[in-house]
């Protein structure tokens, strides 16, 4: 049995930076790219709990969170693209129009 | 106190035959007016050129029918006088059955004749009275409609038919008051005359519920064979109930205001509507409801009381009016009066009411008509300040308007002679105060009526000289003959008691009363109390020069009488200022209360739905630490949960 404590250590401070990131920059990509952290520091959860179960779950699990936010970067990347495109401009705080 | 006693007498129940023969045409006396008011009102202007002889025929009609209908009542034992017409089930709900069923007996067969030969004669007089105007086709349906209504009304079998032809008869009424719609006064008029005659019908109406209730129908029949059942106070709730009904339609105190006012309307409207029939139909319901006032003595002396006071009110208001159709109109309340009077002393009285009220229906109607024919000849105008002398300007007119004079005054042998000098009789033998009240309201009448003719026909012209009073044409003054006929011969109707006797099924016999003093001395008091009526009117008005504007340094009374003795005035303290200040009260009371809970419940929702509203930032940011702070506290909550 392998002590996990410093990746679940390490997770959570990647999860932290992420989510701190979310929410205090405005710009989309930045935003972005924490979001992408925090999917990436629960991989290393999954991964490292895995591990310490001795089983393939988590792992599979890890992969399926890969091909999402793979999907999710295309996606999300585009919508970027297309609100930078119209508005000059990626800050998330200007694209609020929806609250009407 | 009043006297009024219940005797021996036996209440007569209403129990008919089938229609046969010719009885089974009844329905045709009313279905031809009806059917005049329909073809014209719905014939639009196709019918204008000939409409006013449809309406006349019509009329007619149903007079030649309703003559038919009494020859051969006459020829019918007394026995078997009552008739009834069933037409249809109108209403069947649960209990009650409600059948459009006609009665004819010998009450409502001379309200046959009265309605529809009074009816026919202003039918006729209309034609020329109304030649001029661009509505006559109109006139004559509404007039057609008004018979018909009337005719209902007399002849239903149950109260709810007589409401039927009672509300008709208001709504026509209204339409004929209001027929001048133009001006302001009338269309005002024929709303008072209508709200007024509203609050009559209030009684009415919870009087048919009343008698629903009591007896589980609305049937004459049934109810005169059951009212014995009933206990006093519903038999005294159901008089007082129809008595309020009679108040409205017949113009008594308190509800009395609206007749002066629908003056307003033409002439004949007056001679037909405010004269002959329509008031009268408050005295047919009291002496058609014979069998409850006769069970309700509480409910006799109230309409005694009431008659006594409206005789005198209305005669005192025909002594200072210079409006001539008003001061015929306050003589018409006055009259009523009488014929209430003698509907209120029971038994003793009904068949004189209904005497007093055939001879009224005749020279009412023929001085409302010749009245009709002065202001046709002296250009509309109906200030008799402004006539005089008009005797040999208008000879058929004044000749006749005198007959009616003559009736109404109680000349004797004259039509009015006969039937008022019987209800004073009898009203000072049943209930002295009353009769004396009739007694000076029989004088009273002498000296407005002998003023009202020394204006008009005798004195001084004071007219303009651009008027010229000239006489009417003949369709206007055939009618006037026949009614002055009618007036002087009226009469006869009493001859050897026969309109006592014929009536006897209906509204029973009275036992014989002695009166204290022979009969033809309360005769010779009435007539000297006329006489000194006439003589005052003479010294008055007659020897000195009539002031062609009204004098204005009048005493109290005289003011009080020109203003109808205040009887808008005591409605407007007593009804009409206090409603309004409820209505405002409540109106207030509706805003601040009912309103202020519903916008303020609204207003609630609405300031907590703008506070929400702040959430809604629309920062993605600030969604994102929502959904953290969410998760946090979930985590928070397992571990506190698990720990």
């Amino acid at each position: 049995m392998d002590d996990v404590t410093p990746y679940i250590v390490l997770s959570t401070i990647l999860f932290t930076i992420g989510s701190v990131g979310v929410l205090t920059r405005r710009n989309a990509i930045v935003v972005f790219m924490s979001v992408e952290l925090m999917l990436n520091a629960c991989n290393l959860a999954l991964v490292a709990f895995a591990k310490q179960h001795g089983n393939l779950d988590g792992q599979v699990a890890a992969f399926f969170v890969m091909v999402v936010a793979a999907a999710e970067v295309v996606v999300g990347l585009a919508i970027i693209m297309t609100i930078f495109r119209t508005r000059r401009s990626a800050s998330v705080d200007d694209a609020s129009l929806l609250k009407y | 106190m009043f006297l009024l006693s219940e005797g021996g007498a036996s209440i007569p129940v209403v129990d008919p035959l089938g229609a046969d023969g010719v009885f089974s045409l009844l329905w045709l006396v009313i279905a031809l007016p009806l059917a005049g008011a329909t073809i014209l009102l719905l014939g639009g202007r196709r019918t204008d050129a000939w409409g006013h002889w449809l309406g006349t025929l019509t009329a007619v009609g149903s007079f030649v029918l309703s003559l038919v209908l009494f020859v051969s009542m006459l020829g019918r034992e007394e026995g078997q006088r009552q008739v009834v017409q069933h037409l249809y089930d109108w209403i069947r709900v649960g209990d009650l059955t409600v059948s459009i069923d006609l009665l004819l007996d010998p009450l409502s067969v001379l309200f046959l004749l009265l309605i529809t030969g009074v009816g026919s004669l202003i039918h006729v007089y209309s034609i020329g009275y109304m030649e001029h105007d661009p509505r006559r086709r109109r006139f004559f349906a509404y007039l057609n409609l008004f018979v018909a209504a009337m005719l209902m009304l007399v002849l239903s079998e149950n109260y709810l038919g007589l409401f039927l032809g009672w509300e008709g008869v208001g709504l026509a009424s209204y339409l004929l008051i209001g027929f001048w719609q133009h001006k302001p006064s009338a269309a005002a008029a024929a709303k008072k005359a209508f709200v007024v005659n509203r609050v009559g019908d209030i009684g009415l109406s919870l009087g048919i519920a009343l008698f629903f209730v009591t007896f589980g129908s609305t049937s004459f029949t049934v109810i005169s064979a059951n009212a014995s059942g009933a206990s006093d106070g519903v038999l005294t709730a159901l008089g007082l109930l129809l008595l309020l009904a009679a108040c409205g339609k017949s113009a008594q105190v308190p509800l009395q205001s609206w007749l002066l006012d629908a003056m307003e309307g033409p002439t004949p409207v007056s001679a037909l509507i405010h004269a002959a029939t329509m008031v009268t139909a408050g005295v047919y319901l009291v002496v058609r409801s014979n069998f409850v006032f006769e069970l309700a003595p509480h409910a006799q002396t109230a309409v005694v009381v009431v008659a006594t006071v409206t005789l005198l009110w209305g005669a005192v208001i025909g002594c200072a009016k210079d409006d001539i159709k008003k001061a015929l109109a306050g003589s018409t309340m006055s009259q009523i009066g009488y014929m209430m009077l003698a509907a209120g002393l029971g038994v003793y009285g009904y068949a004189f009411a209904i005497f007093h009220l055939i001879t009224h229906g005749f020279f009412k109607a023929n001085m409302f008509l010749g009245a009709g024919s002065v202001m046709h000849g002296m250009n509309d105008d109906v200030d008799m300040r402004r006539y005089g002398a008009l005797r040999k300007a208008m000879p058929v007119t004044f000749l006749t308007f005198a007959m009616g004079y003559l009736a109404i005054i109680g000349f004797p042998g004259f039509s009015g002679f006969w039937s008022k000098d019987k209800i004073i009789e009898t009203a000072l033998i049943e209930s002295p105060v009353a009769g004396i009240g009739a007694l000076i309201g029989a004088g009273v009448t002498g000296f407005y009526m002998t003023r009202l003719m020394l204006m008009t026909f005798f004195g001084e012209k004071r007219w303009k000289d651009d008027v010229h009073p000239h006489e009417s044409p003949s369709v206007m003054t055939g009618p006037l003959v026949v009614l002055a006929a009618l007036s002087v011969l009226g009469g006869l109707l009493y001859l050897g008691h026969w309109i006592v006797d014929w009536l006897s099924p209906v509204v029973g016999t009275a036992p014989k009363h002695e009166p204290p003093v022979p009969a033809i001395v309360i005769t010779l008091l009435v007539l000297a109390v006329v006489a000194a009526g006439v003589a005052t009117a003479w010294l008055l008005v007659g020897k000195r020069p009539v002031p062609v504007t009204a004098p204005q340094d009048v005493s109290f009374a005289t003011r009080a009488a020109r203003a109808d003795l205040y009887g808008d005035t005591i409605n407007e303290t007593l009804v009409i200022n206090p409603g309004r200040h409820a209505t405002a009260g409540l109106t207030r009371g509706d805003r601040s209360l009912v309103d202020g809970l519903f916008t303020g419940s609204a207003g609630v929702t609405a300031a907590l739905g703008a506070q929400l509203r702040k959430v809604q930032n629309g920062f993605v940011r600030s969604y994102a630490l929502s959904v953290v702070g969410g998760v946090v506290l979930v985590l928070a909550a397992l571990l506190v949960v698990n720990l």
